[in-house]
């Protein structure tokens, strides 16, 4: 077949892209080895796992409620139920995302594809057979799989990377967590409030290396809590199956050196999936650490192929991939488009979210940048008190002599949602006084966005903190 | 540590493309070993190192424009006795380390396989001392001209350009999210909204450039369109001229297909030269006919002559003689003029330019002395010049100095054209097809072959009646090549 537009990958960036590009007007052909578009985010990472986060922050407001003076007793846990609400919601959306395919009268082809050069690509049918498609341009959107460093690399089903410890085998008694960024973050929060004795153990120093310290306290305090054990300055340097379980040898700051779980989740990272066959048939080029290397407008350097998504550059994030694809359609379809987001949000759906996009005080920091940082703590927030969720923070990093809002970040219930504000914010260029002035709804938690901007200001009106002179 | 910095590449060469990059990290460079591939104005240039040493950084990246001057490399010197040393006491073998060094930057960009490439390089890797001796690099310029012969993809590949606004972004590092605050260093990014910076990128306009009329200075469409023309209307009154704003095209696909090409290196010098020299020159163009019917009964006679030497007696090379003849007459032709520092120079020398039509746009070669110089020789020397040009073989040398252009397209066709003149010069003369045409003669008509000659000069330079004084001896040479003997 001959198309203007091969995407390979049907992930949030792919069929973002390949929607996109049938709503301009070209013919598009969509490859992937699903059944419907959605790739990892839907299937197997983003969408289950924020499932299975509501329900685990159900459980945990309905054990909360003791303190207003409700009790439902213990939880009961139906697995294969929960395994099926999860699944149902995967299958609901994929089959939106099919239905839009068909709609907008995208060529699906479920399988394999293999470039053959810079113009032609061979897909290896699922169902068998092959079909040869020629294309004027191609996007590539193969995402990212986990990395698993070799002394992890354990031939037993009770290791589990994100993919399978989403499937809920079962509720393991005692779980390792293998890395304290936001996968091991979330479902070691999934599994800790089904009832598994949670061990998140981290190489540096703190939690959610990259976010701001302050912001992750409140976090790491009720994980803390929620967790078993958080081991921090800690590397995992071997694991052993057993028949009683996974023994794991530490080095570091862990006081017991060896300790025996029934289950080790590894989610150290992930790492860009560039090895699509036929690449170096193509001028196309990875960087040192393998992702495909493009331009402004997610070209490579083969001039009719684009990448984008995780396999084109961190921070791999889908709506990043989305916004990637829209680009790089865009500038097929003859546009002068760019990819120059000013703020790219980040969030960690564990409890408390914790949510951030722009600058980051420490990135300002060790740029030694003038900034100011201004903080509205939730304890002061009427909404956060009705929640009795009172630990959360709400901060605005400020241009000092603009007043212009270049950061934000959020960690609390709700933060997630919290923080599209601080985006638009920082793509709008709005500066502290556009937020104060901009009335808020009350009661609710957006009022910390436009209180930070008051205490900027020394004049926030359930905070008393005078302007520093 | 020492920089390598882009050296003087010749007259007026300021800046070129990098086609390639011939060294890696770690290799150990030797004294006049190319380390760039470099496409500049007109031709294709290696550029020699002139130090020795291990490299310790490799600052440009195939695509960069760099300017003279520009940092290329960092060498560390203590290794660089020890390499040469060596070099020089075995010139034959080398060590299989630095062989796979060397090696290294035809592997990294042999991803389409490119024979002829691999082998000279492997062919370096076998002996250092051998591949700075076989290339000897041109002694004037400490330059050495990279010949191609037809490989005329090559240059098109790496030294592709991309289009504004995009450059290779270093996804190296990590956390991007706060990567395009922060880039903006000190001063907070334009208080613009996504809608209006769009605008302002698809106008072609630099937002950080522009003033907003908002509260603190927030910029919206309006600012952007308002400091785009004024962009556009500053190019007009600025004695420089500058690439001049274009309009903003519409968007081609709306019609059809359309293939965006980025422009090669020569179209985009040829076409700021052009826009220069049409923006400060007033042109004035004087036709004339000249009657050739007795030149071309010489020129058949006396073809083979020119041919047993090597070259062809045509018009051209016809031309070049009486021109040069002519420049001599008229002083005022063979001179540039310098408003800004009211002078005018006369130049002594007569060197003539040749507009060559080559696949890969337009070439100039310069004939030197051409009034020194018979009409055989100077045949001879145009077909050297040509072939060169087209086999990409013309030095950036060959190209400079002219003092007057000839563009003769009678070959193809045509009667009359307005040559834009070739600045610094200030007169080129254009030469179309001789036909057959009925001439009034002692009343009759009588068919003679008439020459179609355009004569553009610079107003500023020479006066109407000079210029038409000046085609007039050029037609009245043709047509009594006596007139070359008497007065030339």
């Amino acid at each position: 077949m001959n198309t203007q537009l091969a995407v390979i990958g049907a992930g949030p960036g792919g069929y973002a892209a390949a929607f996109l590009a049938a709503d301009l007007g070209l013919t598009v052909a969509l490859i992937d080895p699903e059944v419907n578009p959605g790739g990892i985010c839907v299937y197997r990472g983003c969408i289950p796992s924020k499932a299975l986060l509501h329900v685990a922050k159900v459980m945990d407001e309905a054990r909360h409620a003791k303190a207003w003076g409700i009790q439902f007793g213990e939880p009961k846990i139906d697995l294969s139920g929960l395994r099926a609400f999860k699944d149902n919601v995967v299958k609901r959306l994929t089959g939106g995302t099919g239905a839009l395919v068909k709609h907008r009268k995208v060529q699906y082809l479920q399988g394999y594809a293999e470039l053959v050069d810079a113009h032609s690509l061979r897909v290896e049918l699922v169902t068998g057979g092959e079909e040869r498609v020629q294309f004027e341009h191609a996007i590539v959107a193969t995402g990212s799989v986990p990395t698993v460093p070799a002394a992890l690399r354990v031939d037993d089903p009770r290791v589990m990377d994100s993919t399978t410890a989403l499937d809920l085998p079962d509720i393991p008694k005692s779980l390792l967590v293998v890395g304290g960024g936001y996968i091991g973050l979330e479902l070691g929060t999934v599994y800790a409030t089904l009832g598994s004795a949670v061990t998140v153990v981290e190489m540096t120093a703190g939690l959610l290396p990259g976010a701001d310290r302050d912001l992750v306290e409140v976090l790491a305090k009720r994980v803390r809590n929620t967790m078993k054990s958080v081991l921090l300055n800690t590397q995992v340097t071997a694991m052993r199956p057993e028949s009683s379980g996974i023994r794991v040898t530490f080095a570091g700051e862990a006081e017991a050196k060896e300790q025996l779980f029934d289950r080790v989740l590894v989610s150290v990272g992930r790492r860009p999936n560039a090895s699509v066959p036929g690449l170096d048939r193509t001028r196309v080029t990875l960087n040192d650490r393998g992702f495909i290397v493009v331009d402004g407008q997610r070209r490579t350097a083969e001039p009719s192929i684009f990448a984008i998504g995780d396999v084109a550059g961190e921070p791999m994030l889908a709506h990043k991939a989305s916004h990637e694809g829209r680009v790089a359609v865009e500038v097929i379809a003859g546009h002068n488009a760019a990819f120059q987001p000013r703020a790219i949000p980040a969030v960690v759906f564990t409890d408390p979210e914790l949510a951030w996009a722009g600058l980051t005080e420490a990135q300002a920091q060790q740029d030694n940048r003038a900034v100011a940082i201004a903080k509205f703590p939730w304890a002061a927030s009427g909404r956060a008190i009705t929640l009795d969720r009172t630990g959360g923070l709400t901060k605005l990093v400020l241009d000092r002599q603009s007043e212009q809002v270049l950061g934000v970040g959020l960690v609390g219930p709700g933060a997630g949602e919290l923080v599209a504000e601080g985006v638009l914010a920082i793509e709008m260029g709005a500066n502290a006084t556009d937020l104060k002035l901009s009335i808020h709804p009350h009661p609710t938690l957006t009022e910390t966005m436009m209180e930070s901007a008051e205490v900027f200001f020394g004049q926030a009106t359930h905070v008393y903190r005078p302007r520093k002179k | 540590m020492t920089d390598f910095t882009l050296p003087e590449l010749g007259e007026n060469i300021t800046a070129g493309d990098v086609l390639r990059v011939l060294v890696n990290p770690g290799d150990i460079l030797a004294k006049d070993q190319p380390v760039l591939e470099l496409e500049t104005d007109k031709a294709t240039i290696e550029v020699p190192s002139s130090v020795a040493g291990q490299v310790k950084e490799v600052k440009v990246k195939t695509g960069d424009k760099v300017k003279v001057g520009q940092p290329i490399l960092t060498v560390e010197e203590g290794a660089s006795s020890a390499a040469s040393s060596q070099a020089a006491a075995k010139p034959q073998p080398v060590t299989a380390k630095q062989g796979a060094a060397k090696a290294e930057p035809a592997k990294a960009e042999a991803r389409k396989p490119e024979p002829e490439r691999t082998q000279q390089v492997a062919k370096t890797g076998q002996a250092v001392g051998a591949n700075t001796a076989a290339k000897v690099p041109d002694e004037e310029a400490g330059l050495e001209q990279h010949v191609e012969g037809g490989k005329r993809e090559t240059s098109d590949k790496p030294g592709t350009k991309r289009p504004v606004g995009d450059n290779v972004v270093d996804i190296n590092r990590p956390r991007a999210a706060s990567e395009t605050a922060a880039s903006a260093a000190e001063t907070p990014p334009a208080p613009a909204a996504p809608s209006v910076r769009r605008m302002a990128r698809e106008l072609g306009v630099d937002i950080d450039t522009v003033s907003g009329t908002g509260p603190s200075g927030r910029i919206s469409n309006e600012d952007v369109k308002a400091h785009a023309k004024e962009l556009v209307s500053s190019v007009g009154h600025s004695g420089r001229v500058e690439p001049i704003a274009s309009e903003p095209l519409p968007d081609f696909n709306r019609w059809g297909d359309v293939d965006r090409q980025p422009m090669r290196a020569i179209r985009r010098k040829t076409a700021e030269h052009l826009s220069a020299a049409w923006a400060t020159i007033p042109h004035v163009t004087q036709h004339d006919l000249a009657d050739i019917t007795g030149l071309e009964e010489l020129r058949k006679k006396y073809a083979k002559q020119a041919e047993a030497a090597g070259g062809n007696l045509t018009i051209t090379a016809i031309a070049l003689k009486i021109v040069a003849a002519a420049l001599k007459v008229f002083p005022q032709f063979n001179a540039s003029i310098d408003l800004a520092n009211e002078t005018i120079t006369y130049k002594k020398y007569v060197h003539i330019g040749v507009a060559v039509d080559t696949d890969r746009g337009l070439l100039v070669p310069v004939i030197r002395d051409a009034d020194r110089k018979n009409i055989i020789q100077l045949a001879v020397e145009l077909a050297q010049a040509s072939e060169k040009a087209r086999s990409r073989k013309l030095t950036l040398e060959e190209m400079q100095g002219g003092c007057f252009s000839i563009s003769n397209l009678g070959g193809i066709g045509g009667t009359f054209f307005t040559p834009i003149v070739n600045a610094p010069e200030v007169a080129i003369l254009g030469i179309s097809r001789a036909r057959m045409e009925p001439v009034y003669h002692d009343g009759a008509f009588i068919p003679r072959l008439m020459l179609p000659l355009s004569l553009s000069y610079d107003h500023r330079a020479i006066d109407g009646a000079d210029g038409i004084r000046f085609v007039r001896w050029v037609a009245e040479a043709l047509e009594q090549p006596f007139l070359l003997a008497l007065q030339g």
